[in-house]
């Protein structure tokens, strides 16, 4: 089966940024596909050029088969779509959010009830049915969002940090949802800036900074390429034990006071540091997706 | 221009909240007409002797009643689609949320301005119901028994689009909600004052042609001559004018708001 958005040499310009550089990825139908990064790495101008609201400023992007420019109704009309700020309509109540969002895909009247019945079902809304939004917790207007998101029946749904500010039974419940509807054959894409969420969730992943892709692939493979099976961090280390982690580590990288040492043989180094410096505080863990973001995206902060 | 059917979604939808609570909406627009008739009408234009409209005397809340109408035809196409539109632009993120459907951008505003103009016409049409509910009972000098009257609804409608259009022009360049001071002071007001509403632009003097640059001059001017059974060869002018005048705001609101919005 062909893939469900392909893109080559996809170039966004502002007048002064350029916010997407000349970046090319193709989506396979059915998967979970995360765009990860820091704020600003150009995440969500992918998602809204695939979304057909952020004209493409060069390369090629098709979704389902349509460029993107020239259809964006059909495309738009397949799409669901789960934005990062909350517009849900606060004039209306939960389920007139749903009917009324129906009306825009030219849905019949009795179809969309039928369907906002079934997805506050979906998204454990039922109770709210008749509430207005202002009333509703940050948690279920997310939820809210995602059900929204799922009204047109669509092929590709498009998630931009579904679960930023949510508590985890919230967060939870959305990650069992994505991966519901990717059992149903769905297509998801994802943005967010939590690492785990991206590990759980997605088949294949980017890594974006500024605009470009750092590194792609699926999570499991990465963490396995970039930094190894197992991470051993030292606390305040002195400057001895820096020197001798320094030579035994394959990569070794400061943090404030922290160091991380990465090696496919962490659980024989730390034997042998805790020997010779058993004042030093070290653990090891198992590495995950924010050693490799950190490892490529290094460890300052960014605006 | 890519406008399809989702102009009538978004029509909808702004036509769904206002008739959920249609009784708060409607009390002002019954009393605020009501309230002019008495005090300009009848108070103020007990002092008004010797008005003459189009070469006939005429009493003055006679003159007056159409005026009232051009009047709520303008401001309710026109608050609509300030503050109105910018609410749901600026605050509620609802453009942003319904383009994300098969709804484009230029559905969403050509939506907003037919909703405007449903503003108008609903506002206005309440005005003449008073007015002709005041005529039957208390002053039969605003009984407007000419047929041509009925014309007046479908012109608030198109004026209507006229004002709404040129709301939508300032709500695609104000940086903030209080901005829209300013065409309300500098144009709307004016025209409140101005546009052939409380006294007959003749009285303007030199400056009369300086009136017809107005869009609530042409306004008042065909509601005026509908209600009382007149024709005047500026009437066909006045038409001309809304209908360029609207095509010209809508055209240039378009363009506008797909430059703010579109990122």
């Amino acid at each position: 089966m062909p893939p469900v958005v392909v893109a080559r040499d996809l170039v966004k310009k502002y007048e002064d940024l350029t916010a997407v550089d000349h970046i090319s990825f193709d989506i396979e139908r059915g998967e979970i596909f995360g765009f990860l990064g820091p704020n600003g790495a150009g995440k969500s101008t992918v998602i809204r050029m695939i979304q057909c609201v952020s004209p493409v400023t060069s390369g090629r992007l098709e979704v389902l088969g349509m460029d993107a420019r020239a259809h964006p109704r059909e495309i738009k009309a397949r799409l669901g779509v789960a934005p990062q700020d909350n517009n849900l309509d606060p004039d209306f109540n939960v389920v007139q959010n749903l009917t009324s969002y129906a009306r825009y895909f030219g849905m019949p009247k009795d179809q969309a009830a039928r369907r906002a019945d079934e997805l506050l079902k979906f998204m454990q809304l039922e109770e709210k049915r008749k509430v207005m939004i202002e009333k509703l917790s940050g948690g279920m207007k997310r939820r809210l969002i995602v059900a929204r998101a799922l009204i047109n029946d669509p092929d590709i749904i498009i998630l931009d940090e579904p679960t930023t500010g949510l508590d985890p039974q919230a967060r939870h419940l959305i990650w069992e949802r994505v991966r519901q509807l990717k059992r149903e054959g769905r297509t998801i894409i994802l943005t967010t800036h939590y690492m785990d969420e991206a590990e759980q969730l997605c088949d294949r992943l980017v890594i974006m900074e500024r605009g470009r892709f750092l590194m792609e692939g699926a999570p499991r493979r990465m963490i396995a390429e970039v930094v190894g099976d197992c991470v051993m961090e030292v606390i305040e280390a002195d400057d001895a034990a820096e020197r001798y982690l320094r030579s035994r580590g394959q990569q070794v990288e400061r943090s404030a006071d922290r160091l991380y040492v990465y090696s496919n043989d962490c659980r024989g180094i730390n034997q042998e540091f805790r020997r010779l410096h058993p004042d030093v505080y070290s653990s090891i863990r198992i590495a995950t997706l924010e050693d490799v973001f950190l490892r490529l995206t290094g460890r300052r902060l960014r605006e | 221009m890519n406008v399809g059917r989702g102009a009538t979604a978004v029509w909808r939808r702004n036509a769904d909240v206002f008739f959920k609570t249609w009784k708060t909406n409607f009390l002002p627009s019954i009393f605020e007409p009501l309230l002019y008739l008495v005090a300009m009408g009848l108070g103020f234009g007990g002092l008004v002797a010797g008005l003459t409209y189009a070469g006939q005397p005429i009493e003055y809340i006679r003159f007056l009643a159409p005026g009232l109408i051009s009047i709520s035809a303008m401001y309710g196409g026109f608050f609509e689609c300030t503050y109105g539109s910018f609410v749901r632009m600026h605050y509620q993120k609802t453009f942003d949320a319904i383009v994300a459907t098969p709804v484009s951008l230029e559905d969403v505003i050509i939506g907003e301005i037919m909703w405007g103009a449903s503003k108008s016409l609903i506002n206005s049409t309440i005005v003449l119901v008073v007015i002709a509910l005041m005529g039957w009972l208390l002053s039969p000098a605003i009984q407007f028994t000419s047929l041509t009257v009925l014309l007046v609804p479908p012109i608030t409608f198109l004026a209507g689009l006229m004002f709404s259009a040129l709301a939508m022009i300032f709500t695609a360049l104000v940086p903030n909600i209080d901005s829209f001071n300013y065409p309300f002071f500098l144009l709307i007001t004016p025209m409140f004052l101005f546009g052939g509403t409380f006294f007959p632009i003749s009285q303007l003097g030199a400056a009369e042609p300086l009136a017809y640059v107005l869009p609530l001059t042409h306004t008042s001017l065909l509601i005026r001559n509908m209600s009382l059974g007149l024709s005047s060869p500026l009437d066909l002018m006045a038409f001309a004018y809304i209908i360029a005048m609207t095509a010209a705001a809508t055209y240039l609101a378009v363009r506008l708001m797909k430059k703010r919005l579109t990122r």
